[in-house]
């Protein structure tokens, strides 16, 4: 193993948090002792069954729905794919239009592209320079034909948070058929969930995102609505999703995500104070830096930040080199970094796009690693504007 | 002790693996980059060089290594030089050399400008080529392994440069490298050389020149030397100074392609003794050490797998230099590069330009 992980600041959330200690000693004692597989009739399938509907009913209730309602996936993308994919073709007799934003996920948008490469109408609607959403907007897309309208809860690159309550009624009074679907996997652990508070009949959740494993996730699918499997075999969970349960990793999902829900005010408070500090401390001692996306309507801990006339990928190697662990737009397949389609969509211009960068900080952030940024801020961006 | 700082240019081949082991073996605090040249997901994944399974290799190879490493995108800057270039070359009837304008433009210097920002004291390449210092002034010459000498594709390289480039592989033969890169494990030990232009997919050249050079895929009359018309060419960018295959002409004795008039869209074709050139110009020249004299004798190299042939130099100016070979030669192509090296040292590369005007042996002095 060759790499020495020197005392590195991390600053990444957002990609993936640690994971909690709880969570590690939930799934230990699971890979230890119940190994059975949870389908079997005999005790140790039960043994299994057991830890799995625990889990079951601690996600359910860390996202205000019913354990009926929760259906376990290999993490966030298959989530969304599983509620576009399998609700567009359940619903293909009602309509073929589906609707989206411009700054969703590659998980939601690439999957909206295909659903548009294969005999569905896609509208993939503009967001406004501050990062949210309009009601209204989305709303006035909504045609007879709609079916489902897909709009993330919290963007993944600039923090921002979507009025989901607001855009659910707004899209239930054009069209009462038409259902909504959201990626949540930023909100929850971040910002308090209650998907029936909300409206919405699909959410999509990842557990590496809120201090659970990674490879395991849910869909929140509320009760009737329709929903087609994309993995067929076993019949499991339902018939909506087959293949065997990922018994450990469901048990540290759900420890994970009980944890999150309980600590989320906290959180806000807590983590939304360090990223004030690091934003100040940022406007303060650099000359020509943004701010992307509105400013309080956010989740505590993600600051996503251009610097004007800065190389993007330089900035981020020389983080690296300086230990400082943060992220910016997204790697494509070879590990390139493209410009944020994020930053783009919100109208940022192409050249600024390239310069920036996003911090997110979470649960074990700490004072330290706001100073260590700020400390080496100046330096690195001075040598990254030279490149730029 | 501080460690001197490399980045490793890795193309994911075996040449730059075993490049950036030896600096790692060297002492060196070396880190790998593998540019992004190409825009989009899936573009080129057939093609020889730099690809998403490229990627993996050098990632591969530089977690074996364990030496951090990225892949930086300069795929827009790479479209607005190199293949911006190409184009236009195969537009107006020269053939390019984009290994060359990568070099020139990207590898040692955008990439160069990239690597200092980022605190290196060196850029290392798998070239197989040399650099020698006699004191604070630099030598290139060309790489032990004469069948894979590249000193050819790095005539652009003046003392500045020099003095920041490390070529690695350049003391090996091919067969040492990629026993070396076996030894060390390296997942690219047995992967076969790239011959091909990176950007273009499978080494197709007429299918890329269809899609992206129009303007020279349309047919046009192929004349003789005389001016009579013998046939018809199928678009300028198809063709080569000196080829002679394809040209769908059949006229009971060999010919080949003498020149190529993009402006009227017309192909000369000769006979072997027609193709005859006694020299050329060459632009955009650099020099290792200093400007050629007029009179100075030279070997003269003006293709990438070519021999060398002696002349002299027949005009210098700033940025320009002419030549004239000792007995006339066959098939110099304007957009080629010409790079002249040193008649009592043949390994000593003296620097070079990119071809703009050729003399043919009939008309020179």
């Amino acid at each position: 193993m060759p790499f020495i992980l020197r005392a590195m600041r991390y600053l990444d959330y957002a990609a993936t948090t640690p994971v909690l200690p709880e969570v590690t000693d939930a799934m230990v004692g699971v890979l230890r002792g119940d190994f059975g597989n949870p389908s079997s009739v005999h005790a140790y399938g039960r043994a299994a069954r057991e830890i799995v509907e625990d889990a079951r009913d601690r996600v359910a209730s860390a996202i205000g729905a019913s354990p009926a309602e929760i259906v376990f996936t290999g993490g966030g993308t298959e989530a969304d794919n599983l509620a576009l994919k399998g609700a567009t073709r359940k619903l293909r007799g009602n309509g073929n239009h589906v609707i989206t934003t411009a700054f969703e996920h590659h998980a939601v948008l690439d999957t909206v592209e295909w659903l548009g490469h294969n005999e569905f109408e896609t509208t993939v609607l503009p967001v406004g320079p501050d990062g949210l959403v309009d009601p209204a907007a989305v709303a006035a897309a909504v045609r007879p034909s709609t079916i489902l309208v897909s709009i993330m809860a919290v963007n993944n690159e600039i923090g921002t948070a979507q009025p989901l309550a607001r855009i659910v009624r707004a899209v239930k009074e054009a069209n009462p058929s038409t259902l909504v679907h959201s990626d949540a996997v930023q909100m929850l652990g971040n910002l308090a969930v209650n998907v029936h508070e909300l409206g919405l009949d699909f959410a999509a959740f990842s557990a590496h995102k809120f201090g659970g494993p990674k490879g395991v996730g849910f869909l929140f699918a509320r009760s009737h609505t329709p929903l087609e499997a994309l993995l067929h075999g076993g019949g499991h969970e339902g018939g909506l999703r087959s293949g065997t349960l990922n018994v450990p990793g469901l048990a540290g999902q759900g420890v994970a995500a009980e944890i999150a829900a309980k600590e989320v005010d906290d959180k806000i408070e807590r983590v939304g104070a360090m990223r004030t500090r690091l934003w100040q401390g940022i406007e303060d001692s650099i000359e020509r830096v943004r701010l992307n996306g509105h400013p309080t309507e956010r989740v505590p801990g993600t600051l996503n930040v251009s610097f004007e006339g800065a190389d993007g990928e330089t900035l981020l190697l020389l983080f690296d080199a300086a230990g400082i662990a943060c992220s910016a737009g997204s790697a494509c397949q070879s590990g390139a970094i493209d410009p944020s389609h994020v930053l783009l969509a919100i109208g940022v211009p192409r050249e600024i796009a390239k310069g920036s960068v996003r911090f997110s900080l979470g649960r074990d952030s700490t004072d330290e690693d706001v100073d260590t940024v700020l400390e080496v801020l100046p330096g690195i961006v001075e040598r990254a504007r030279k490149v730029g | 002790m501080i460690k001197r700082k490399a980045v490793v240019a890795m193309s994911g081949g075996v040449d730059s693996s075993v490049a950036a082991a030896l600096l790692v073996e060297q002492g060196y605090d070396v880190t790998g980059i593998m540019l992004k040249l190409w825009r989009g997901e899936a573009a080129n994944v057939d093609s020889g060089c730099c690809n998403v399974g490229a990627a993996s290799d050098a990632r591969r190879v530089a977690d074996t290594l364990g030496i951090p490493f990225y892949v930086l995108n300069f795929a827009e800057r790479f479209e607005q030089t190199v293949i911006d270039n190409f184009h236009a070359d195969y537009a107006s009837g020269r053939t390019p050399n984009p290994c060359v304008r990568c070099n020139q433009w990207i590898k040692f210097d955008a990439l160069l400008e990239r690597a200092t920002a980022l605190g290196a004291d060196v850029l290392a390449t798998g070239h197989y080529a040399r650099v020698r210092s006699d004191g604070g002034r630099y030598r290139l010459l060309r790489g032990v392994d004469h069948n894979k000498d590249q000193s050819y594709v790095l005539w652009m390289l003046d003392q500045a440069k020099l003095a920041r480039a490390l070529f690695p592989v350049g003391d090996m033969a091919k067969s040492e490298t990629r026993r070396m890169a076996a030894q060390l494990g390296l997942r690219t030990a047995n992967k076969p050389d790239s011959q091909e232009i990176c950007f273009v997919r499978n080494g197709d050249l007429p299918a890329y020149v269809d899609e992206h050079i129009p303007a020279s895929n349309r047919p046009g009359p192929m004349v003789s030397t005389k001016g009579e018309q013998v046939g018809e060419h199928r678009g300028i960018a198809r063709y080569t100074i000196g080829q002679r295959k394809g040209l769908g002409i059949s006229l009971g004795m060999p010919v080949f392609v003498r020149s190529i008039d993009a402006e009227t869209n017309t192909i000369v074709v000769g006979r072997r003794e027609e193709l005859a050139c006694g020299g050329f110009a060459a632009c955009e020249t650099s020099w290792v050490d200093q400007p050629l004299q007029v009179g100075r004798e030279v070997l003269i190299q003006y293709r990438s797998h070519g021999e060398v042939y002696t002349g002299r130099v027949e005009s210098s100016s700033p940025g320009r230099v002419g030549v004239v070979f000792d007995r006339p030669v066959e098939a110099v192509a304007r957009g080629q590069s010409g790079a002249f090296y040193d008649v009592n040292r043949p390994e000593q590369l003296l620097g070079g330009g990119v071809i703009s005007s050729t003399v043919a042996a009939t008309t020179c002095v």
